[in-house]
């Protein structure tokens, strides 16, 4: 019964991490850079519905709807001021820059929001299932979160396969040069994917904070790297890899702390992903490209 | 435009840095206090509560018209480099009595410093048990962390004697790893029924369900955190959602959690905490300095600002009774306040009869108080 509960707590976080997770991966795959602000960007998204429904007394989805636009409109502009000069520079500019952006958000919510912690509360209202006699309790948050990292990822493999846009995204990640000689327009396809990203980051703020309360400036910098981390097991690029390695990672997480250690359960999880990316270099789900040199 | 712009940029860098030494020229008239702490990053909570603890306290001794005190407070951002980087600025100052750092692993760093400097240190919050083996001018205000750790081993023996214990602690925390190494020898000692210790680290506490779960399953009636309030706010939600109702008992750290913005104070009802200051006392110099704190800064005070006012007062009291006088050196200024500083009694927020022995380690005495309907009220 406990192993159940574990396991439920494991898919639980693990589906956090997998929505942070599909935003690195969209950008990695598409704008092929990593994007360390995105856990920043969960963090802003987070304040966003904890300001909307705390201080100006909004039903949490009117929150949750405000949190996503204005991460929108910060992705885009992050990306406009930030990410769109550096086109065509060396990578390492764009990830120092990138890291710049982390410390500017954090350092701006400070600000904004002071540093003390704030408890966020759940924006899931709805009373906890407990089976077998309370051997086995499933909150609310756990049900909602699952539900909304599959549907987010399904509808993402959709959108990527399906529409336009979603092939002119697949295009820029394959070729950029060629993708602008054939007429897609690489900029604002690029923008239209950190749009999608980082209203999936407010999403995720939203159902990480739920699911744990606590909200200050750096809330979004450890979730954000385990999640990179997901994203790199499941093969990064992958939308199901960014999936697969989000849950692997937090029932590892969660089982290897419930039966080895809680003391060793980070050094668990890394040593995993070790072993993962020995045996396959470009993750569980990531394509192994042949560079013609 | 790009000149321009990066010309403006380096002239506010400029500035920036030569703002930082106008402290410098202030009057001589004043008995200098530096400190540090971290006042931006992750433990700025910490940081500011020392700084302004301090700032009221010092307004207050200045109105008084005695001795004039001055503060310089410096972020450290908790490390320990950057922790003497600032006790090097602050020494370019003119500090004359180093009234930090705030956290324990910077206080190790600038202990050392202090003892080789003969620089007086008294440190409000920094608990860990190596910060006073320093030298014989470094004294603690707070707790240290293995008095603590006793302390709770002490308490449970006499009031949770039958008690099934869970305990969960921050491994990767000096505070609470070095109250847990204490609370386990003795727990061990006075016979207690530990059934489970789980850990968890800065890393990886955004999860903290599986720890409560394992106390769940262990069938622990007390679970012992030895934690900050952030943390304890994590446990107690989760605890509550799978409907887990042991009594929950907390250290010194976890005090400012009812005045954690959004947390249900129903969440914290029956917590027992071991501290030396509440801010919901109803004695009148706590009413008076957590009156003044909100007004000023908006917010509750916690521990830290406590401990960091009655520093400031101490120091105040001691310099009076030695007859400190601004133009002193520092090192004459150690030699007094030593002597001041084991020979003396204090009464502060956080204790009355405070005394001191040559180790610089305070005594005091712990109290336990219980929330209950969302304020503290004496356990005993």
């Amino acid at each position: 019964m406990n192993f159940l509960q574990y396991l439920i707590n494991g898919i639980s976080i693990g589906s956090v991490y997998a929505i942070i997770a599909l935003g690195y991966t969209m950008v990695y795959g598409i704008a092929n850079m990593l994007n360390f602000a995105h856990g920043d960007v969960i963090m802003i998204g987070a304040y966003m519905s904890y300001c909307a429904t705390n201080y100006l007394g909004l039903h949490p989805l009117v929150g949750l709807v405000i949190a996503m636009a204005v991460c929108t409109v910060l992705g885009i502009t992050i990306e406009a001021l930030a990410y769109r000069p550096l086109r065509g520079v060396p990578s390492l500019a764009v990830l120092i820059t990138a890291i710049g952006v982390s410390y500017f958000l954090q350092n701006a919510a400070q600000l904004i929001w002071g540093s003390a912690p704030k408890n966020y509360t759940s924006i899931v209202s709805m009373e906890p299932l407990k089976l077998f006699d309370g051997g086995l309790v499933i909150t609310g948050e756990v049900i909602i979160t699952i539900v909304a990292s599959v549907v987010i990822m399904l509808a993402l493999t959709l959108f990527t396969g399906k529409t336009k846009m979603g092939k002119a995204m697949r295009a820029v990640s394959e070729d950029r040069d060629a993708a602008q000689l054939m007429g897609i327009p690489v900029n604002r396809t690029i923008s239209t994917t950190f749009a999608i990203g980082s209203a999936l980051a407010a999403v995720a703020g939203v159902l990480l904070c739920s699911t744990v309360p606590t909200l200050m400036p750096t809330t979004g910098s450890m979730p954000g790297i385990r999640a990179f981390t997901a994203a790199v097991l499941g093969g990064i690029g992958s939308i199901p890899g960014a999936m697969l390695g989000g849950i692997l990672l937090g029932i590892i997480e969660t089982l290897s702390k419930a039966y080895i250690s809680t003391q060793f359960s980070d050094a668990i999880v890394f040593t995993v992903l070790i072993l993962v990316l020995l045996v396959k270099p470009a993750g569980l789900l990531g394509k192994t490209v042949q560079e013609k040199v | 435009m790009k000149k321009v712009l990066s010309m403006a940029l380096a002239a506010a860098l400029m500035a920036a840095t030569f703002a930082g030494c106008a402290g410098g020229n202030s009057d001589s008239n004043t008995i200098k206090l530096g400190t540090s702490g971290p006042l931006t990053g992750s433990n700025a909570v910490y940081g500011n509560a020392v700084k302004n603890g301090m700032e009221i306290a010092i307004e207050e001794l200045n109105a008084k018209g005695g001795l004039q005190f001055e503060q310089n407070a410096q972020d450290d951002e908790a490390d320990s480099e950057k922790a003497v980087n600032a006790y090097n600025t602050l020494k370019d100052w003119g500090m004359h009595i180093m009234a930090g750092p705030t956290t324990t692993g910077c206080a190790n760093a600038v202990a050392p410093e202090c003892a080789a400097d003969n620089m007086f240190m008294l440190t409000p919050s920094a608990s860990g048990p190596d910060v006073i083996k320093a030298g014989d001018s470094v004294f603690q205000v707070c707790f240290s962390d293995p008095n603590l750790g006793l302390a709770a081993a002490d308490y449970f023996a006499a009031h949770f004697s039958d008690a099934v214990i869970g305990v969960i602690y921050d491994s990767s925390d000096l505070y609470s790893a070095g109250v847990y190494s204490t609370f386990e020898t003795e727990a061990k000692a006075k016979g207690l029924n530990v059934v489970c210790v789980e850990a968890f680290t800065s890393a990886n506490k955004s999860d903290l369900s599986t720890q409560v779960t394992k106390c769940q399953a262990a069938g622990a009636d007390l679970v012992f955190m030895p934690f900050y309030a952030t943390e304890a706010a994590q446990v107690l939600t989760y605890a509550d959602k799978i409907g887990y109702k042991p009594t929950f008992f907390g250290c010194d750290g976890m005090d400012g959690i009812l005045a954690t913005e959004g947390f249900d104070p129903k969440l914290a009802e029956g917590l027992v905490l071991l501290t030396p200051f509440a801010a919901d006392a109803d004695d009148e110099k706590t009413q008076n300095f957590v009156k003044k704190y909100i007004e000023k800064f908006d917010t509750v005070p916690n521990q830290f600002a406590a401990d960091a006012y009655d520093v400031a007062y101490a120091i105040y009291e001691a310099c009076t009774e030695a007859g400190v006088t601004p133009d002193m050196s520092s090192e004459e200024v150690c030699e007094k306040m030593v002597e001041q500083f084991t020979s003396m009694s204090f009464d502060g927020l956080t204790g009355s009869g405070m005394t001191w022995d040559a180790s610089g380690a305070v005594s005091k005495v712990p109290m336990a108080v219980v929330i209950q309907n969302g304020e503290y009220v004496s356990a005993d």
